[in-house]
């Protein structure tokens, strides 16, 4: 197995490479505005880290978000064209899972929650509970101004960019900041551990048939309405 | 044949995802899927709903072309993809997908100028570009005037519009006189019924001290003004509004403006060959003016059919073909998106 994991839903543009028994390779770049620059150099990056080529690559995963849009795409739209170029499955896994699964692979236990920046002065948030098997969502993915947030998820543990740009609201921040694709990877051969051994697990929240979440992104926000400023192009090519 | 390049290329700088596979000067499939009933409502492009369904879009967008064209992925010679102008966030979803498609594949991936891709379409209709081509570009987009001696690596701007494109002034005089967006076929038929010279209206940037500052540049703001200003005056009044008549008026306001800029062009920097691409050149008043005009000049007019004039993947590929078979080098993998990528850069 070589499994392929992107996530572009926060300032990290990061790809994780999984051969089933460890993270082998990770290459990451933050920058917020320059998702679509940096991740294909950084899949490539990966794969030569393990001396691997494009077609030896078994699985694909890409984090669906939430995530500002434009910078979401990117991961999806490069995960789903990469897969469908060399026929591989693709599957798609809540990004801020993903943050709550390094935290619980670092060790910490117990509540968590999970803040990402949404721009506009709000964030994209979860709650999870940290168990001795794995990290557990107990709250839907929302997004909101993080002192809109209820005041005991507030008062949890903050991985994330929120408690860095909302220290009023969210005060308890602890590590992660952003999705990494190792940590992503490793999430994702867990769950697919998992679909293929039901009984072993308890699967509470995940969906049961295949542990993943679809492959459409986690917008929580409908487009703006405005149209277009008219300096910019209508239909007419 | 089997010898010249096979590219595919894409295309999502506006509203329409287009792939387009060729064989050199050959088109094989020219695929879009556009957004535009999404967008009618607004009366122009929502760049986030654009965005969204070039998300969709995309995969089965790439997959439909290579089935349709009997093409396989390995196959090809290469990648391009506008990498700009357009809107920025409409154009990341077609580099990003264009980088995976070419790392996956091990492909070389070409970066293009989506303004030089409309020139250089018109390869798979009337073959080679002579060199040097005049061409003109007029859509809801662009109004450029480009001098362009290799389509590959140099394209030259003579002109552009100072404010609205014309096919924008299409858009939002459809809107005045009540027509459907978007406006450009809209008011092309409106006209056929009508009477060109029955409203005098203005020609910008066509007299004086103008044809000295701007000779190639266009203005259709004050034109746009002038029809609002009129309709609005007849309906104060309780008139009737001559629908047919403005829209021809108006259109033949625009064409004699393009046509006849275009023409200068032509004879002051000698080239013989016109092309016109971009939306508007669908418009049959400005295809009929441009035939009459070229014709008396001793002008070779070349128009791509309307399917390859709108935005497509095909002119990105036919683009890709011509610098593959060039031998120009590929773009790297880091290429950027540039949404005011300039006329004159043909790569990224
Ligand atoms: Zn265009």
């Amino acid at each position: 197995m070589l499994l392929l994991a992107i996530d572009t839903s926060t300032t990290a543009i990061t790809v994780g490479l999984h051969d089933g028994a460890s993270v082998v390779a990770e290459a990451t770049t933050l920058d917020a505005r320059a998702h679509a620059e940096h991740l294909a150099p950084n899949v490539r990056d990966a794969l030569a880290q393990v001396g691997a080529e494009p077609g030896d690559v078994t699985d694909v995963v890409v984090g669906i978000g939430p995530g500002p849009f434009t910078g979401l795409r990117v991961g999806i739209v490069t995960g789903r064209t990469f897969a469908f170029a060399l026929g591989l499955p693709v599957r798609g896994l809540t990004s801020l899972d993903a943050i709550a699964h390094e935290a619980w692979l670092g060790g910490r236990r117990g509540d968590l929650l999970v803040a990402t920046d949404a721009r506009r002065k709000e964030v994209y948030a979860a709650a999870y509970v940290l168990g001795d098997a794995r990290a557990d969502r107990v709250t839907e993915p929302a997004v909101s101004r993080a002192s809109d947030l209820p005041t005991e998820a507030r008062a949890l543990p903050t991985a994330g960019r929120g408690p860095g740009l909302y220290a009023e609201a969210l005060p308890r921040a602890v590590e992660p900041l952003d999705v990494s694709g190792g940590a992503l990877a490793d999430l994702a051969v867990r769950r697919l551990a998992a679909a293929a051994h039901p009984a072993a697990t308890e699967l509470q929240w995940i969906d049961p048939g295949h542990g993943f979440d679809g492959l459409e992104p986690l917008y929580l926000r409908r487009p703006d309405a405005a149209p277009a400023p008219p300096s910019t192009k209508s239909t007419l090519g | 044949m089997s010898d010249e390049p096979l590219v595919l290329g894409i295309e999502t700088s506006c509203d329409e995802t287009g792939v387009g596979i060729v064989r050199g000067q050959t088109l094989l499939v020219d695929t879009v899927a556009s957004s535009v009933e999404e967008h009618a409502r607004f009366g122009g492009v929502v760049p986030e709903v654009a965005s969204r369904a070039h998300l969709e879009a995309m995969v089965p967008t790439i997959e439909r072309a290579c089935r349709e064209a009997g093409v396989q992925l390995r196959d090809l010679d290469a990648i391009s993809v506008t990498s700009g102008p357009g809107l920025a966030g409409a154009l990341l979803v077609g580099v990003a997908s264009a980088k995976a498609l070419a790392l996956a594949l091990g492909k070389p991936i070409y970066g293009v100028n989506h303004l030089a891709s409309h020139v250089a379409v018109d390869v798979v209709e009337h073959g080679p570009l002579p060199e040097p081509t005049m061409a003109m570009l007029v859509s809801g987009g662009h109004s450029s005037l480009l001098l362009v001696p290799d389509v590959t690596h140099d394209v030259r701007s003579l002109g552009s519009t100072m404010d609205d494109a014309a096919g924008e002034a299409f858009d939002k005089v459809a809107r005045v006189l009540g027509l459907p967006f978007p406006g450009g076929p809209h008011v092309d038929r409106a006209a056929r019924e009508g009477n060109r010279i029955a409203i005098d209206f203005p020609r910008g940037l066509t007299t004086g001290r103008d044809m000295e500052r701007h000779r190639f540049d266009f203005s259709f703001s004050g034109l746009k003004t002038a029809v609002a200003r009129w309709v609005e005056t007849r309906q104060r009044a309780g008139e009737t509004v001559p629908v047919a008549d403005v829209a021809a008026s108006f259109q033949e306001a625009v064409v004699d403006v393009l046509t006849r800029k275009a023409l200068l062009a032509c004879k002051e920097h000698e080239v013989d060959h016109l092309l016109i691409g971009g939306g508007v050149a669908a418009n049959s008043r400005l295809r009929a003016l441009a035939e009459e005009r070229c014709a008396k000049a001793g002008v070779t007019l070349r128009v791509p059919r309307p399917g390859l004039c709108t935005d497509n993947g095909a002119m990105v590929a036919a683009l890709g073909a011509q610098m593959v078979a060039k031998g120009r080098e590929p773009s790297d993998l880091g290429l950027p998106t540039d949404s005011s990528m300039p006329v004159t850069l043909v790569q990224a």
